[in-house]
């Protein structure tokens, strides 16, 4: 019933739909699975009407469709359920359920709240929940949030003609087991209601709710595997079969760390909420490389040795000194450089020249008594824009102008220039092209050269194999496995992932 | 591209654009409008204003708002009147002490200021809009209502003495614009706003201080509005409770039609200047080609809308609070 053919959709730099062919049918549940960046949230993007495809066609019912955005596609009787939550938490139940469908229940200009409860009733009835329709949002668990998120959408039965696709994105991240049980039944039973199409990170939840899935890679669908026709291993192989080129990820100039120099050591950390009983080393020109699903504790990780989050427990020692106040200005002081993965938030601020940005953290060494020596700023930028050759008109240009690179180069000039050695990387190569990721896979080659210590959070697990010396495995929170990277002895994506989910 | 960057330099011109076409247009309706006299008139009810309106602007580059400037200049006024008077009541005999006093007292308020907005995390509009009432109510505790006058012609020399035509105080303020635009431009301090400004969460993430920047900023802002009371009472020779009043809404929208973006991040203390001598040539040329006053004020709300309209790219903001 609803169906895409030969959907194609490109962005700058990006192929992220390759020629996509989709369909579900009337009840079914389809699960959607690959890795990050697969392609996976683009074709969900398509489905529910957010991007319009380059080329191919959507057909519902055999009829051809197109949406300018998810409103009509929810008129078709499309709908997701968001896994950041979508529900505005101040407003009640009900007030959240018929969010601008308050129409209905209007006469002569006043709500009628008697008839939207009662209506919100009916909704809640259909996902089993007993709630009084009334109650402000905020007070649910993310249970029950998810719940009101689907009755929400159920409620396009009410308001279009024909069958409903409902698209629930990583509903169960925050959830419980029992109440991902919950959810499974509920879902089940509202196949005689609507279709589902359902992603997850978690394959044994997908392989046993989906009645097919979809196997995305590289923005194409390279498998489609019926209910119990594979196992999650085969299902994986085909999410990762594929070839790694040793000398994009500057392998050749991968050289042996300093085991004798420990920059950094932290023993058994424990943070608020699930992460707990992290132990690691970095040393001298290592690259360790944190490696599991969103959520799994990678950037709080970072995010502790910055100084930004601090432990409840367990010792972190930096250059042998027990770090025992956590803020970024002490981090900073001992030589630790962080570059987040939100570059537009936290790693340039637009409207600043090249050179503002590069001195931002070390002002201190640019300036006597808080007045700053503004010549040695633009000396410094003038040759770190020369090293590595960012491509800027000259050191007054606005960063915010910059491409998605030079923008990172800058961000990584300003730490290298201040002298950090434990550089914690986060998505480096996130939204890059490709030639700009290799200029920054050649910098931080440069960087181990140079004795520093990389903490890595890399784009995708084979940027992580190829870059790595040791590679750490989180799941929920703890470290499932270590591996050691050497050059031609290096783990397979296979050995990372049974790890990982 | 080129359209883009026509529209960019248009809008960082448009300020200066406009206090010329002010002038012009007020020149062509009255030409005593361009009276040597008129300038140093416009001057003299500019330069308080200015200092006032110097100390926001650092305050709004950071991504704040400080609304406590009448009460602090009010509250400065009569506290340097009682000192200058306690100290001798003339600025020879150590009447000059109350100077220093003063500067260190504007800098108290600041502090205060910026600690509430800080440390209790209290929005900056709200701790400053309460701490610029309890600066007017303690001025009025302390005159009981009444006006203290200074008499001291050296003092007043701030206003009477004249160089070229233009009297003393007009000297000071273009010293400590100069001092100002120093500030921002070349200490870490004054970079330490934009960065603030511009990123709060990148600032942070680059190791900065942001708490105490952000004290820091509500410090220096209250010295600049202490050295506008000093201005006052030199302009008046007198200090009141209400020496303060109206600079709230001129010095806000000088600073806002001058092209200082009220999110942050964006100009600086040149567009405040510009922003100043465009709301004091309005005033000024108002009376001049001989406008009833209470259409001033009606113009300036104007103004200040048009300014925002001009400089804001609302494309990219999809709500507005």
């Amino acid at each position: 019933m609803y169906q895409l053919r030969a959907v194609d959709k490109k962005f700058p730099g990006v192929h992220a739909l390759k020629a996509v062919d989709f369909e579900i049918r009337r009840g079914e549940i389809v699960g959607l699975v690959g890795e990050n960046g697969a392609g996976k949230s683009t074709l969900m993007k398509v489905i529910y009407g957010a991007y319009q495809p380059d080329a191919g066609t959507i057909s519902v019912d055999g009829k051809s469709v197109r949406f300018q955005n998810p409103r009509q596609a929810m008129e078709k009787g499309i709908g997701m359920v968001f896994q950041e939550q979508s529900l505005i938490p101040n407003l009640t139940v009900m007030e959240n359920i018929f969010l601008g469908y308050e129409q209905q229940f209007v006469r002569l200009g006043v709500i009628n709240w008697q008839a939207m409860s009662s209506a919100a009733r009916q909704q809640l009835a259909k996902v089993k929940l007993d709630i009084d329709p009334a109650t402000v949002t905020s007070a649910l668990s993310f249970a029950q949030r998810q719940l009101v998120e689907l009755a929400k959408v159920l409620t396009l039965e009410e308001r279009v003609d024909g069958d409903l696709v409902i698209l629930l994105d990583e509903p169960t991240s925050v959830l419980a087991e029992d109440e991902v049980k919950m959810l499974f039944t509920i879902v089940r039973d509202l196949t005689k209601r609507a279709s589902f199409i359902f992603v997850s990170h978690r394959m044994d939840e997908v392989m046993e709710l989906s009645d097919r899935i979809y196997v995305m890679k590289d923005g194409a669908v390279v498998d489609v595997v019926a209910h119990g026709a594979a196992t999650v291993g085969q299902i994986q192989h085909k999410m990762v079969g594929r070839s790694v080129d040793r000398e994009y990820y500057r392998e050749q100039r991968q050289k042996p760390y300093d085991a004798a120099n420990v920059l950094l050591e932290m023993d058994g950390i424990a943070l608020p909420g699930r992460i707990r009983d992290i132990s690691l080393t970095l040393h001298a020109g290592e690259v360790l490389c944190l490696v599991g699903t969103e959520g799994a504790g990678r950037e709080a990780i970072l995010r502790t040795i910055y100084g930004m989050r601090t432990p409840v427990s367990g010792t972190l020692k930096i250059k042998g000194n027990v770090i025992r106040t956590f803020n970024p200005q002490a981090a900073v002081a001992a030589g630790v450089g962080y570059v987040p993965r939100e570059r537009k938030v936290e790693g340039i601020v637009a409207g600043m020249t090249v050179y503002e940005n590069m001195t931002l953290s070390q002002m201190g060494r640019y300036s006597r008594a808080g007045v700053l020596n503004v010549a040695a700023e633009k000396a410094l930028a003038r040759d770190w824009i020369a090293r590595l050759s960012i491509k800027a008109h000259s050191e007054y240009a606005d960063c915010g102008n910059l491409s998605g690179g030079n923008q990172q180069k800058v961000v990584l000039s300003k730490w290298r220039s201040g002298g950090s050695d434990i550089m914690l990387l986060d998505h480096p190569t996130r939204g890059l092209d490709i030639g700009a990721k290799e200029d920054v896979y050649e910098m931080i080659r440069d960087m181990s050269d140079d004795g520093v210590g990389v903490i890595l959070v890399a784009d995708t697990l084979e940027e992580a194999i190829g870059l790595s010396h040791s590679i750490i495995v989180l799941k929920d929170g703890t470290i499932q496995q270590r591996f050691d990277c050497k050059p031609g002895a290096k783990p397979t994506l296979y050995d990372l992932l049974h790890f990982m989910i | 591209m080129s359209q883009l960057l026509d529209r960019d330099r248009l809008i960082r011109w448009a300020p200066l654009l406009v206090l010329v076409g002010l002038v012009i247009l007020f020149a062509l309706v009255n030409p005593a409008f361009l009276s040597q006299r008129n300038f140093a008139r416009i001057a003299i009810a500019a330069a308080p204003a200015l200092m006032v309106a110097i100390g926001v602007t650092f305050i709004i580059i950071m991504g704040s708002i400080d609304l406590s400037m009448e009460g602090t200049v009010g509250l400065t006024a009569v506290l340097f009147c009682f000192i200058f008077l306690a100290t001798g009541g003339t600025l020879a005999t150590g009447g000059w002490l109350a100077i220093p006093a003063i500067l260190l007292v504007g800098a108290l308020i600041g502090l205060v200021n910026g600690l509430i907005h800080v440390r209790l995390r209290i929005p900056s509009f709200m701790a400053s809009l309460a701490l610029g009432f309890v600066g007017t109510g303690a001025a009025v505790l302390l005159t009981g209502g009444n006006i203290v006058k200074i008499e001291d012609d050296t003092f007043r020399a701030l206003l009477t003495w004249r160089i070229a035509g233009f009297p003393l105080m007009v000297y000071v303020v273009a010293v400590l614009t100069l001092l100002a635009s120093f500030i921002q431009s070349y200490t870490t301090l004054g970079r330490n706003f934009y960065a603030v400004g511009g990123g709060e969460e990148l600032a942070h993430a680059s190791g900065l201080n942001v708490r105490r920047v952000r004290i820091l900023g509500f410090v220096l802002a209250g010295v600049f509005y202490a050295v506008a009371g000093i201005l006052q009472v030199a302009k008046l020779g007198q200090a009141e409770s209400v020496s303060g009043a109206n600079f709230m809404f001129i010095s806000i929208t000088s600073v806002v039609v001058g092209g200082v973006a009220l999110w942050g991040g964006i100009g600086g203390v040149w567009n405040t200047v510009v922003g100043v001598l465009i709301v004091n040539v309005i005033n000024n040329g108002m009376v001049v080609i001989g406008l009833p006053d209470y259409l001033q004020d009606g113009m300036l709300g104007l103004l200040v809308i048009v300014a925002v309209v001009l400089s804001t790219d609302r494309r990219s903001v999809s709500f507005v609070k």
